[in-house]
């Protein structure tokens, strides 16, 4: 049979490719360029995508920061331009009205104060927080612990500290069990936290120090107050939805008019996430277009060059005719043929692009390159499954038309001595 | 084809006997390639009916099927030789049995046995630029031997080659008439012709003579 393992027909195959060296070449080279692009391309796109998705951190991507601003609407006889100030009991609200609603990590922040330890000091921005915040924003507890719910609920004087305090205040010593005094009043450290991934706006984390806000509104007379708060959905429920909701609620309790656009401000990560999911969902379509389109220049140029292939090969197709072949083995062959060249030069172009994006990766991790927004380029499976099959059927394709000329070759015709 | 038809062959009546060595002979334009090319099922016919044995050559006969028939029954000689210049001298007598799907070892074997008979089994692995135009000849009529036709058609055969070898070519074509093989020969030489058993002689279309014995 004339199968796809049939010895004979690859033997014709390497044959006429070895007779035209050039030629392979230059149409191999078509196919396997676009392929290469193709992979290049997406797997570069892979990586703006992970740089990007990477500066999200590691933070819980459903959550939202809730604060007050300055109100524009008259409301119930407070004028225009009141800031409200949100309190600890207010999540408490919040937790009874907001069913979607899964935790809170409010946050009171009364700014530099001097922080000194022995004969180091230095001004650090404080911080009063109740238990839940490394979850939410991504911490990472490198020694000892965060503030816990006995810290808060007796009010004792704990405090959790950032990498860069310890680094400037306890230099390579275990600040755990040490004393500090904060604005003049003395605090054991517990522990010691950072970013888990550190970036340009969350580097002031590592300058800040972490007190039980019950602690913070005794020493610091900051009462109930606090700055802002973090919120997060419940699995199953999206942030998106929840935060209406949540600044309906708010608006009510401080007495801000429900159509004032100001007054609670709020942001929520999920939002800004789908924006940029959208844009990569527009590069990557743009990128498979182009990819896809170097492609089947590609596709065509090897297309061209079979039907100039069975247009030399004319007088051998007529002869094999008149020895008995069948239109459908002449067919077999060239699509075969086209096949071959397609999938082996596509398949090195696959192998070179996912080779160099490998490399590119391999290069930044190694020399800890951290470029912005450009995070672990990489070539996924589907783009190489998908690659692979566009392949096959390519060569199919572009060996379609040529193999439809050969077949109708006319032996007579093809026979006569010129 | 076309739309201008043109009436070459212009009613053809002729039974060449089975086991004949015949040659058809005529000036260019008599018709003699077209009358070739319809005894190889290489050409359509417009009308009438070409037997041949037992088996009806139909005139709207699918590729597939004439290129069966062709396999099995007709074996061809060219002037031009037409031998495929990529393989060797034993692989291009063996295609015809690549269509047939002999496997690929027997294929060689019986090659070497059609190469053998035409002097040629030294050769065998030359590449037909490594050949003699005779040489190329002989490979070329084993090819057309080892499908065992019933029928071998030969265009010119020796219209490429100088009258010594045309002679030797010539006597390949009687020892395989021998065996009872009918053996046409197209040709416009006279002494070709006369190493045959019977002469066609066509003329602008219709036979001159009937089947002239020599």
């Amino acid at each position: 049979m004339s199968g796809l393992f049939d010895r004979d027909k690859w033997q014709e195959i390497f044959a006429t490719l070895r007779k035209n060296k050039l030629r392979t070449f230059l149409t191999a080279l078509g196919v396997f360029w676009g392929i290469f692009m193709l992979v290049f391309l997406l797997g570069m796109g892979k990586g703006l995508e992970n740089g990007v998705y990477k500066d999200f951190g590691s933070n819980a991507k459903n959550i939202m920061w809730v604060w007050t601003n300055r109100t524009t609407l008259p409301y119930k006889g407070f004028k225009a331009g009141r800031i409200a100030r949100l309190k600890l009991n207010d999540l408490e609200v919040l937790r009874e009205k907001v069913e979607e609603l899964d935790k809170i990590a409010p946050r009171s922040d009364i700014g530099q104060h001097p922080v000194v330890y022995k004969l180091n000091s230095g001004d650090y921005n404080i911080r009063g927080e109740l238990t839940g915040m490394p979850e939410i924003e991504g911490f990472q507890i490198t020694t000892g612990r965060y503030i816990n719910e006995a810290d808060i609920e007796h009010g004792k004087k704990t405090v959790v500290i950032g990498s860069t305090v310890r680094k400037e205040l306890f230099g390579a010593l275990n600040p755990v069990g040490e004393h500090i005094t904060i604005r003049g009043v003395d605090f054991t450290v517990v522990g010691e936290f950072r970013p888990a991934q550190l970036k340009e706006w969350n580097r002031s984390d590592m300058e800040a120090l972490v007190i039980p806000l019950t602690t913070m509104s005794r020493a610091f007379g900051r009462g109930e107050n606090i700055d802002y708060m973090i919120v997060s959905a419940k699995p199953g429920y999206r942030v998106a939805n929840m935060e209406p909701k949540i600044r309906r609620v708010l608006k009510e309790q401080k007495t801000i008019h429900p159509d004032d656009p100001q007054g609670i401000g709020g942001f929520n990560l999920e939002e800004r996430f789908q924006q940029v999911q959208s844009l990569f969902i527009g590069i990557k379509g743009f990128l498979w277009f182009v990819g896809i389109g170097t492609l089947l220049a590609g596709i065509i140029g090897v297309s061209n060059i079979m039907l100039i292939i069975v247009k030399e090969r004319t007088k051998e197709i007529g002869i094999r005719k008149a020895l008995g072949a069948t239109p459908n083995s002449i067919i077999n062959l060239i699509i075969t043929e086209s096949v071959f060249i397609t999938a082996l030069s596509g398949y090195l172009g696959l192998i070179m692009g996912t080779f160099l994006i490998g490399l590119i990766n391999y290069i930044m991790v190694s020399n800890n390159l951290e470029p912005e927004n450009f995070y672990n380029p990489q070539v996924n499976i589907t783009v190489g499954v998908v690659a692979l099959m566009i392949l096959v059927l390519s060569g199919v394709l572009a060996g379609f038309i040529p193999a439809m000329q050969a077949a109708k070759v006319n032996p007579v015709n093809a026979l006569k001595d010129e | 084809m076309g739309t201008n038809r043109l009436h070459v062959l212009k009613g053809l009546d002729i039974d060449i006997e089975s086991g004949s060595l015949v040659s058809i002979m005529g000036s260019s334009g008599s018709g003699k390639s077209t009358l070739l090319n319809i005894l190889g099922i290489l050409d359509d016919y417009d009308e009438g009916e070409y037997w041949l044995g037992d088996t009806l050559v139909d005139k709207n006969l699918s590729e597939t099927e004439g290129a069966r028939l062709r396999n099995r029954h007709i074996g061809f000689v060219f002037q031009s030789f037409n031998l495929l210049n990529f393989k060797t001298a034993r692989e291009n007598v063996a295609l015809p049995l690549y269509y047939q799907k002999v496997p690929r070892k027997e294929r060689a074997e019986i090659a070497l046995e059609y190469l053998d008979q035409v002097g040629l089994a030294p050769w065998a692995e030359h590449y037909p630029n490594q050949l003699s135009g005779g040489q190329q000849q002989r490979v070329a009529i084993a090819r057309a031997l080892i499908g065992e036709p019933k029928v071998i058609l030969a265009d010119e055969p020796t219209g490429a080659l100088d009258s010594k070898t045309s002679r030797e070519v010539m006597e390949i074509f009687q020892k395989v008439n021998e065996r009872g093989i009918t053996t046409i020969i197209v040709t416009h030489e006279h002494d070709i012709s006369k190493m045959t058993n019977h002469i066609i002689r066509l003329k602008d279309g219709v036979i001159e003579n009937g089947l002239e014995h020599v």
